[in-house]
């Protein structure tokens, strides 16, 4: 097969896959794994010359971020914690973009997805925890599924482009959130805060055992792992990388392109429903204004830095929750403002965009070729 | 830095009996004997930027005048979202900076986070900004301050009332819940005391900061002849500024504003949290037991009103200090009967008055005559 190997860089070579035969694949392995730690480190220097430019010390801040994200068990489940709606929401973008589909509207089929579960939630309310709780998660990822399928049949049989729908059914799915939290489903005694009447108590799910982080990171790593087995090790999930290669090669061999885009849309939105799902289940026994927290968008970072790679995700979303953590510390330590982290992932998520142009380029990294 | 390093052994203690596990086995007894001290860091934690002009700003101007109190240390953390995230940064005040007392001033910050916490670690004080604490039902170590800045509605409206030539006001809010229901009415009463014809259009934005929806809004009841427009949302910087460029006056909310609008600033109702702040940081420096439960308005110093503009005409501040000093006494109410809604239903009969700590205020859900919109 010749028709994974992108050549210049763009939004579909971004989301194309790395060449399934690569003969002497630990070479395509360790590129994808030293390119983008060489962009992050890059990120880091540029960020210090700006941290310097500032009048702060770096080499501080480097060091703070080290202690407010990674240093002790404390700064791990801080960071594990707020990583782990990123890992469900990267994959609402990782998935789609499987079959070339950039989706930036995971933070629509997170709302979404929340709202369902609250609903069933107490709707089941009086069953064992346990099939309330898997009643919750089937609606939120159902609906969260459903949602961004939505942006997939759209751009299949009406030719919208799924970014721009993506993004614009979310501000609709948070209208259509309020109007739910606020009028039909409203809990009577949530008199400032409208909210859903609570799940309950003994209806929630607890943290991880042994440690201060919910199960939402539990769900997303094995969702990560079962959607790089679908997508690496199965022939759907070859068809749909091929799909994502190469639209017009995929018709001509006859695959079912339509059944395959809305199927990873589908996947990618259910990812995304799930995480609302633990904010209801885990966090916040409720569904409210508080859980549209931008989790969503936070994921399209995640899912671009990991370049759309399931496993890769996890690393850099516990990356990036380790930097929002440390955010905390660089406030209250070195008084920078909040917006000082947003800077460095801005950073590093320019950087990894644009050392994509390096893949396929640098000599040490082709060298079995050669030989 | 050097500083803290005194805090270093209670951190220790305080971590390992969180890891321990051993901190629900101690006994409520043992938790409400802390012992007096002379040093405190205090945690003020703020769901949007210090600088917001409106709802944080008016709680980090608190956290910098309590700042300067002998063996006061203030950290603070900036736009901290209402999820998990501000339980990890008030478990990190506590075990990495060594906070003993709490503030998580937003009012999601509550239920089911600053409880969870106050759970965890019951050594710590927890105030929380909404008024939400009642004993028996919350954990000793939690409490609540809140303020009735509807006081200063009301004399927003009376300077509102004397400033509008077209008689129509306006007010951009957020939700319509029964908080900001309040001040609606209490501006409008305000008004109205001046001249009962008078009217105010309100525009429900939909949320506690869409800046952009605000300004439309701002530009919408301009552009139909409302003439003083006045807030309830979290950064009313661009209102205030939209009015200013369109040359009507404004009343300002939260925070002072006047720098925004030197020329139509009326006044504006503003909060005193340095009042509930002191008291905390004092009763823990005492080791005095938790305030569970802190509610005032002029009278007890928890609210003010922003200094007159240059516009507020002579009647105007005879009218509202009148008021003011009344309220000051403790002896104005403003929802008294017979109180008509504005779809003509009576709210309150006559004869019955409902004072500041009437709790039947807190659940108000009604839009008083005059008022043009729906709940």
């Amino acid at each position: 097969m010749t028709i994974a190997t992108p050549v210049t860089v763009s939004a579909a070579a971004a989301a194309a896959p790395t060449p399934p035969d690569a003969g002497g694949s630990w070479r395509a392995t360790s590129e994808a794994i030293a390119l983008p730690l060489a962009a992050l480190a890059l990120a880091l220097l540029l960020f210090g010359v700006f941290i310097a430019a500032i009048g702060k010390d770096p080499f501080e801040v480097f060091r703070l971020i080290y202690k407010g994200g990674f240093s002790t068990a404390f700064a791990w489940q801080n960071t594990l914690q707020r990583a782990a709606p990123l890992v469900l929401t990267a994959l609402c973008v990782a998935l789609p973009a499987q079959a070339g589909l950039i989706v930036i509207g995971g933070e629509g089929a997170l709302v979404l997805g929340a709202l369902a579960a609250a609903f069933v939630g107490q709707l089941l309310d009086g069953l064992s925890p346990l099939v309330v709780q898997m009643g919750m998660a089937l609606a939120g990822s159902v609906t969260g599924g459903l949602w961004i399928t939505g942006c997939g049949a759209l751009r299949q049989f009406r030719g919208v482009n799924e970014t721009i729908s993506s993004l614009l059914l979310t501000y609709i799915a948070i209208a259509l959130f309020n109007h739910f939290v606020e009028g039909p489903l409203r809990d009577p005694a949530s008199l400032n805060k409208p909210s859903t009447l609570p799940i309950g108590e003994h209806n929630m799910v607890g943290a991880l055992p042994g440690l201060d982080v919910h199960w939402g990171l539990g769900y997303g790593i094995v969702f990560c792992i079962l959607a790089f087995v679908v997508v690496r090790a199965t022939t759907h999930g070859f068809a749909l990388r091929v799909v994502g290669g190469n639209v017009r090669a995929a018709r001509l061999v006859g695959l079912p392109v339509n059944r395959l885009v809305l199927a990873a849309c589908f996947l990618g939105g259910a990812a995304a429903g799930l995480a609302g799902m633990a904010e209801v289940a885990a966090v916040h026994g409720t569904a409210n204004a508080s859980l549209i927290a931008g989790y969503g968008y936070a994921g399209i970072l995640v899912a671009f830095i990991a370049r759309h790679n399931p496993l890769a995700i996890v690393p850099v979303a516990i990356l990036l929750g380790g930097i929002n953590a440390s955010g905390g510390m660089l406030q209250r330590r070195m008084e920078l403002p909040d917006a000082t982290v947003l800077v460095l992932q801005g950073i590093a998520f320019m950087t990894i965009l644009a050392s994509e142009a390096w893949y396929g380029r640098l000599r040490i990294f082709q060298a079995g070729e050669r030989a | 830095m050097d500083s803290r390093k005194p805090d270093f052994s209670r951190r220790t203690v305080l971590r390992t009996l969180a890891l321990g596990g051993t901190a629900a086995a101690l006994g409520p007894a043992w938790m409400r004997q802390a012992m007096a001290a002379d040093k405190i860091t205090v945690g003020v934690i703020y769901v949007g930027p210090k600088d917001d002009y409106g709802y944080s700003q008016a709680q980090a101007q608190a956290a910098a005048a309590i700042k300067k109190l002998p063996g006061v240390t203030v950290v603070e953390q900036e736009k901290v979202a209402e999820t998990t995230d501000v339980q990890k940064v008030m478990a990190s005040m506590i075990e990495e900076d060594g906070a003993s007392l709490i503030f998580p001033t937003s009012f999601g910050y509550f239920d089911p986070h600053m409880l969870k916490m106050a759970e965890k670690y019951p050594k710590v004080r927890f105030a929380h900004c909404g008024g939400l604490c009642s004993e028996g039902k919350h954990p000793a170590n939690t409490g609540s301050y809140f303020g009735y800045i509807d006081e200063c509605q009301y004399l927003n409206g009376i300077a509102a009332g004397h400033a509008s030539k077209t008689g129509k006001l306006g007010f951009i809010a957020a939700k319509p819940i029964p908080q900001v229901l309040r001040n609606i009415n209490a501006f409008t009463l305000g008004a109205q005391s001046v001249n009962p014809k008078i009217t105010t259009q309100v525009i429900f934005t939909g949320d506690w900061l869409l800046p952009v929806k605000e300004a439309e809004a701002s530009n919408s009841l301009i552009d139909q002849g409302v003439d003083v427009i006045t807030m309830h949302v979290d950064s009313p910087k661009v209102i205030v500024e939209t009015c200013e460029r369109r040359g009507i006056f404004v009343c300002g909310y939260h925070a002072d504003q006047s720098a925004l609008a030197p020329k139509g600033y009326l006044t504006g109702a503003e909060w005193n949290w340095l009042t509930p702040y002191t008291e905390h940081v004092k009763a823990a420096l005492a080791a005095k037991p938790m305030l569970n439960f802190q509610r005032g308005g002029l009278k007890e110093g928890f609210v003010k009103t922003s200094a007159y503009g240059k516009a507020v005409s002579e009647g105007a501040r005879k009218q509202a200090d009148g008021v003011k000093a009344q309220m000051i006494k403790g002896d104005y109410a403003i929802f008294k009967g017979p109180l008509k809604d504005n779809t003509g239903k009576v709210v309150i009969p006559g004869g019955t008055v409902q004072k500041q700590t009437d709790i039947v205020l807190e659940q108000m859900n009604y839009l008083v005559a005059g008022v043009i919109g729906k709940v």
